[in-house]
């Protein structure tokens, strides 16, 4: 196992839809390998299969066909259960629209996955203030995401997404909703936690976005076209 | 464990938050509960006390008694032209001597009674005399407040000695003891040598004496003999005046027992005796202790109508909770989205909602229980009547408000599990 240090593997990996009799395959056979530390941004015009490959990739969805090696682990039959766990405690969402809970202070939207892997509370607040200072919010703990900005609700997904220490970060268009000059701040971030270990994985259709990274996949009708 | 415990806690916590993020709404929602643990407790108190009432009642005609009573036949009423003749009816000195022969009988007291006017030098008023012996007084667990009851001795002298009810004594001597004093009953005399301490009036919508004892005059049964004889004479309600004279030569029999487990054999026997000795049935025969497991069996009725009363509102107020909760899911449709994507389980998505809706319902039960607590206090203050709130009804009525929670919290709780976090997270 130790000969290869992909975290993912994707085999021939298919999707496809059923709305009434009509089949709509969004992915057509994609193979794809992820190594630890990698970079990697996947562009395509809407429609192209991004987001389900995302999906795919983070566990919420099941491929229709084809094999997914996550850590050498064929995962593409588990149950909902095994696959929450694994996204509980290898994967970091971050998304276009935050996607921060409007209830909860930051520093409990923060600490949200670490709740649900049954961690110590006075441990998780800890680790919680850590992340919220690596992402620079350590002043923001108490405020509820409406009293934040478009960046600083980012960063806060970005340290959510940091908590549970996982093994890669899926970004889907994560400056899709900022300006430039945030996007900017967000991206470095990103590229800050990627150049210290972090696997990224980052969604975009921003060519400026996708050059942060050294590894380019483009998308085309659920078909990798390109791959540079 | 212990983090087992303090997820839980979590869990809770966080079910208040939502909950208090939208107070009317909970509120609201809640007060199907509430009304239906208040209703619960409410009734319940009602009726233990309405229960406790009748037993207590009857027990005061003696649950080791049976109590055998003259009955004037309807088909023995005279016409009016017959106004002279003379009815015949009831107990005779034959039964209470074959009576007095069942073994497991301790005491047969007869009374002889009839309604008079009793007066003093304070007044007038409409009572009973009740002519007996002096064992009257335990077997019908009399108490005295003044003076003493007669004995036997002056039983058997036929003394014109006087026991009087409490009211007929707040009636002739409002004011001093009348212990010593004199009342006149048609031209006689007696003199007033005990007071019967104030009893609840009896039983209302039971034929069962249903007369108000506190009127009664207790007097020797040789002295109403010698006085008042046999006959029982009765103004006859009715268009025309008319008068009825009937013999009768005891009104009652109370027969005491030893032993309460035999009270049905030795009211068979009498029944059989009383049967062969007379024609027509003139007579009725009493069992407070049947009455008793009536009341009880009555009671048993009322607790099942007060307890479907009850369920029927909480099933409404569990709908009540199970609606709000589904508005409430799908409202947070992308919550449980975010939460999925975060790595919750199905299990931890039906664990949050469900506490939240056992929240909303055992909030509404303890609000409930106060109210309910509440509810008997001011009916009895405002309406006299017993009310016993017991422990046990509480404890009921909100474990299964509890309950409730859970049960029609499942559907919703089940529904948020099952969203796919895909839609979920895409839901605006």
């Amino acid at each position: 196992m130790s000969e290869n240090n992909n975290v993912i593997e994707l085999l021939n990996i298919k999707k496809i839809y059923k709305m009434g009799t009509i089949e709509l395959e969004v992915l057509r056979g994609i193979s794809l390998s992820v190594k630890k530390g990698e970079h990697i941004s996947i562009m395509g015009p809407s429609g192209s299969g991004k987001t389900t490959l995302l999906n795919i990739l983070g566990c919420l969805d099941k491929p229709t066909y084809g094999q997914y090696f996550f850590q050498d682990k064929d995962i593409s039959k588990l149950d909902d259960n095994s696959l929450s766990e694994i996204r509980s405690k290898y994967i970091g969402f971050i998304f276009q629209q935050f996607n921060l809970i409007p209830q909860l202070n930051v520093i409990e939207n923060i600490s949200l996955p670490l709740f649900y892997q049954g961690i110590d509370e006075n441990l998780m607040m800890e680790k919680a203030k850590d992340f919220a200072d690596m992402v620079g919010l350590s002043d923001r703990l108490y405020h509820r995401p409406s009293e934040l900005s478009g960046g600083q609700q980012q960063r806060v997904a970005i340290a959510r997404a940091l908590a549970n220490d996982p093994l890669i970060i899926l970004a889907d268009e994560p400056t899709g909703n900022l300006d430039t000059t945030t996007g900017k701040e967000i991206m470095k971030l990103l590229c800050r936690l990627n150049e210290e270990g972090k696997t990224l994985l980052v969604i975009t259709h921003d060519i400026n976005i996708a050059n942060y990274s050294k590894r380019i996949i483009k998308l085309l009708d659920g078909r990798i076209v390109n791959e540079s | 464990m212990k983090v087992k415990i303090y997820h839980i806690l979590k869990i809770l916590k966080l079910g208040l938050k939502n909950i208090f993020l939208h107070k009317l709404r909970s509120f609201l929602t809640i007060l199907g509960i509430v009304f239906g643990v208040a209703s619960v407790i409410a009734m319940l108190s009602i009726g233990e006390g309405a229960s406790y009432e009748a037993r207590e009642k009857i027990k005061q005609l003696g649950s080791n008694n049976i109590i055998v009573r003259s009955f004037n036949p309807p088909s023995s009423i005279k016409t009016s032209q017959d106004a002279a003749a003379i009815g015949l009816y009831g107990l005779k000195f034959d039964d209470l001597e074959e009576i007095k022969t069942i073994p497991s009988i301790k005491n047969v007291v007869p009374t002889w009674e009839c309604k008079e006017d009793i007066s003093s030098e304070n007044g007038q008023i409409t009572g009973r005399i009740v002519a007996t012996e002096p064992s009257f007084l335990k077997v019908m667990n009399l108490e005295l407040i003044y003076g003493r009851f007669f004995t036997d001795i002056e039983l058997k002298n036929s003394r014109n000695f006087a026991i009087i009810g409490y009211s007929i004594k707040k009636n002739l001597f409002p004011l001093e003891n009348p212990v010593g004093k004199t009342i006149k009953v048609r031209s006689y005399y007696f003199k007033v040598i005990g007071v019967v301490k104030e009893k609840a009036v009896n039983l209302t919508g039971t034929s069962f004496e249903s007369e108000d004892i506190n009127f009664d005059v207790y007097i020797p049964f040789t002295t109403g003999r010698v006085y008042f004889g046999k006959y029982e004479i009765a103004n006859k309600r009715g268009p025309v005046f008319n008068w009825e004279k009937n013999l009768v030569e005891y009104h009652r029999f109370i027969i005491n027992l030893l032993d309460t487990s035999k009270i049905l054999t030795v009211a068979s026997y009498v029944e059989k005796i009383l049967l062969s000795n007379h024609k027509s049935s003139d007579y009725e025969i009493l069992i407070p202790l049947q009455l008793l497991q009536q009341a009880e069996h009555t009671k048993k009725i009322f607790n099942i109508v007060l307890g479907s009363i009850a369920a029927i509102s909480l099933i409404v107020g569990g709908i009540g909770i199970m609606n709000i909760m589904l508005a409430t899911v799908t409202e947070r449709t992308r919550e449980i989205g975010i939460r999925r994507a975060i790595g919750a389980k199905k299990r931890d998505i039906i664990n949050q909602f469900i506490s939240e809706s056992v929240i909303l319902s055992g909030t509404g039960g303890i609000i409930g229980v106060l109210l309910g607590v509440i509810i008997p206090k001011l009916v009895t203050k405002f309406s006299g009547m017993t009310t016993i709130i017991t422990f046990w009804s509480i404890i009921l009525s909100f474990t299964i408000s509890v309950a409730v929670g859970i049960t029609f919290g499942i559907y919703p709780a089940r529904k948020a599990a099952e969203l796919d976090p895909i839609q979920a997270l895409r839901y605006e």
